[in-house]
């Protein structure tokens, strides 16, 4: 079967991306994130594992706005690995930079190290109101109090993929595996695929003379790749 | 009975109206701050002000700042005992005592800090099933590491001093208090060796506990010069951290001798030489600091580095501006002033210089913590902080916490190391 470990990485197109945020409801719907009040939003509670940066051009009234889709990068050299005291997050051998929420006491370290803030603290046991709770994904834990957490990249995804290719005595299928927010892109901005395959979409597009990282030069070497005419 | 221990006995007796008073006003204020310890457990840390950003506040800041304290002792007894600055004598017990409450308070913040407290001890590195490890990589882990060696250190320290004066209560007092001191002396005789025992116990104690404080500050302050956060991943915050605790630290001991000269009458033996000496100490460290001071902040300016700038600008000129100049009037400003200019220096002057640098050292911490945080690389996660009740009220109550184990301990055992006060008195 397979050689080599996958490398699962995100190709976002941002020339494609339309700021529609289906990607964030998508997110929340899958991986039951918590519900934030308005009070404790507006301080900057609000936990969403994917989030659309704006950034804004030229002067009113000739403004364009720009959407950019950000996410844990699932750095190689992860910045928040190192400083976890307890190792609850760590890279895993899929590439995936992964929380392992029994492990983590709240330190909350991860979350200052991580140069693009996509880490989110549960500040108290999360609530769901009904008939929110009869919509939980079973495949994906609740976070308690005092746990640190982010995007899996849908791990819970993946892992079903790999075992549904295992049934069949396939290889996992470029394509197969798709986390919440690439399924629900109507622009079809976001690719999801093996880094490590090179007839992947996602590493052909990896290859594209459009492709850059976010603040690539702090060297963290994130598996997210954005796409964008240099303009 | 001499005229030396009949006045350092004397605090020792009865228990006046104006003590009892303290103890209880110090003892309800601390007692609120473990209530408001119990809501937040119960409640989940989100009581307190953090958001994302700003994920540590103010109980990191204050773990900076009480650590900092704790240098009085070990650094400033070490230092002027390995140099056998005779003037010291007085002044060390002061001082070693601060550092063991100092570390034992300020090695509670990260506790209250945590998510979970509960599980505090995922990071001691014990033996389990499931053979999981603490990750030695992680800056937290040496920290734990350092104070916990920090805090073993300075008891020892405090407590090798206090042997033969333990010796010498024994024999003046009666019922539970001798059997206390008797206990504690470890049936100290004062023979010549055993006074040679302790004179080298103490020598390599002071040596090793200096390198234990200097390394302590260093691991602190690398908590966050090892962050890639812009103002934090700084080369120089090691030595700024241990020469900024050993501001603080002096001027903490400074305050602390003035309370205590004051409300046990030993103006005879803290006398205006000692507050002279330890003033010119303080306005030292307070150069020293500057120098650290515009060094960090001049480099960052000058580089223009667009993240670090705008750290920068917040502090010096935008939101944090009133905290950063406040803070350069109080760590400079004014012991410069009052301690630099020999006709203003006096015992009132010191104790004002110490109190100013007592507040800018903790809004150095404040700085230093804050903005960075507020500020991350991707301007969509700025965000800001102010503290809540919770903050306030812990924070608020671990100085009660301070003062009561200080007077506590001032009760039970003299607070100037008598034989040591004779030794140099005859020599």
């Amino acid at each position: 079967m397979e050689t080599k470990p996958h490398r699962w990485g995100m190709v976002i197109d941002l020339d494609r991306c339309t700021g529609c945020e289906a990607c964030v409801a998508a997110c929340h719907a899958e991986n039951n994130l918590p519900l934030s009040s308005p009070t404790e939003a507006a301080k900057g509670r609000a936990t969403h594992w994917i989030r659309i940066d704006r950034y804004y051009e030229g002067q009113f009234p000739e403004v364009r706005v720009r959407y950019m889709p950000v996410l844990c990068q699932h750095c190689d050299d992860a910045p928040c690995e190192p400083v976890c005291p307890v190792y609850a997050t760590y890279q895993n051998p899929e590439g995936l930079n992964v929380q392992v929420y029994n492990r983590c006491v709240g330190t909350r370290y991860c979350g200052n190290n991580c140069p693009y803030s996509v880490r989110f603290f549960n500040w108290f046991d999360p609530q769901f109101p009904e008939p929110l709770r009869l919509q939980h994904n079973p495949d994906v834990s609740i976070r308690g109090v005092g746990v640190m957490e982010k995007c899996t990249f849908c791990i819970q995804r993946i892992q079903r993929g790999k075992r549904d290719a295992k049934d069949e005595n396939q290889p996992v299928a470029d394509g197969a595996i798709q986390p919440a927010c690439v399924q629900s892109c109507p622009a079809e901005a976001m690719v999801f695929g093996d880094l490590n395959d090179p007839e992947s979409k996602v590493a052909r597009l990896a290859e594209s003379g459009r492709a850059s990282r976010l603040l690539e030069d702090l060297g963290t070497k994130p598996k997210v790749i954005y796409l964008q005419r240099a303009t | 009975m001499d005229a030396l221990r009949r006045d350092l006995y004397r605090p020792l007796q009865g228990v006046s109206r104006r003590y009892l008073l303290a103890v209880t006003i110090a003892g309800l204020v601390a007692a609120w701050g473990l209530v408001c310890w119990g809501y937040q457990i119960h409640k989940g840390i989100g009581v307190v002000g953090k958001t994302r950003p700003t994920m540590w506040a103010f109980y990191i800041l204050n773990f900076v700042f009480w650590i900092g304290i704790s240098h009085a002792g070990t650094l400033i007894s070490a230092i002027l005992r390995l140099t056998h600055a005779g003037w010291r004598k007085p002044v060390t017990r002061v001082a070693e005592a601060i550092t063991v409450f100092a570390l034992m308070i300020g090695g509670l913040f990260p506790l209250i800090h945590l998510g979970r407290p509960w599980i505090f001890y995922y990071l001691i590195p014990y033996p389990n099933e499931r053979l999981l490890w603490p990750n030695f990589r992680s800056p937290l882990v040496w920290d734990l590491t350092a104070i916990f060696t920090y805090l073993t250190g300075s008891v020892i320290y405090l407590y090798l001093p206090l042997i033969p004066d333990l010796a010498q209560l024994a024999q003046h007092t009666t019922g539970l208090r001798r059997r206390l001191y008797g206990y504690l002396a470890l049936g100290w005789t004062g023979s010549d060796r055993e006074w040679h025992a302790l004179e080298r116990a103490m020598k390599l104690m002071a040596g090793i506990i200096l390198a234990v404080a200097v390394s302590v500050h260093t691991v602190v302050a690398w908590d966050f010069a090892m962050a890639v956060a812009p103002m934090w991943h700084s080369t120089i915050f090691g030595p700024y951290f241990v020469a900024g605790a050993i501001f603080s630290g002096i001027a903490a001991l400074l305050l602390a001798m003035a309370i205590i000269r004051k409300a046990m009458h030993l103006e005879a033996y803290l006398q205006p030489r000692h507050f002279d000496n330890l003033s010119k100490l303080l306005l030292l460290m307070s150069i020293v600091w500057l120098y650290f001071t515009a060094a960090e902040n001049l480099t960052v300016w000058y580089g223009n580095e667009p993240d670090e700038m705008v750290v920068f600008g917040e502090r010096t000129r935008g939101r944090f501006a009133p905290e950063f100049w406040t803070m350069i009037a109080c760590n400079f400003v004014i012991p410069f002033v009052l301690l630099g200019i020999r006709k203003l220096r006096s015992i009132k002057t010191a104790t004002i210089s110490a109190v100013g640098v007592l507040i800018g050292m903790w809004l150095e911490r404040y700085l230093i913590v804050i903005p960075t945080l507020s500020y991350p690389r991707l301007p969509a996660a700025w965000g800001t902080y102010s503290p809540t009740w919770v903050e306030i009220s812990i924070a608020t109550a671990t100085f009660a916490a301070m003062t009561l184990l200080y007077l506590i301990f001032a009760k039970l055992f003299p607070i100037i190391a008598i034989w040591e006060y004779k030794h140099v008195s005859d020599g």
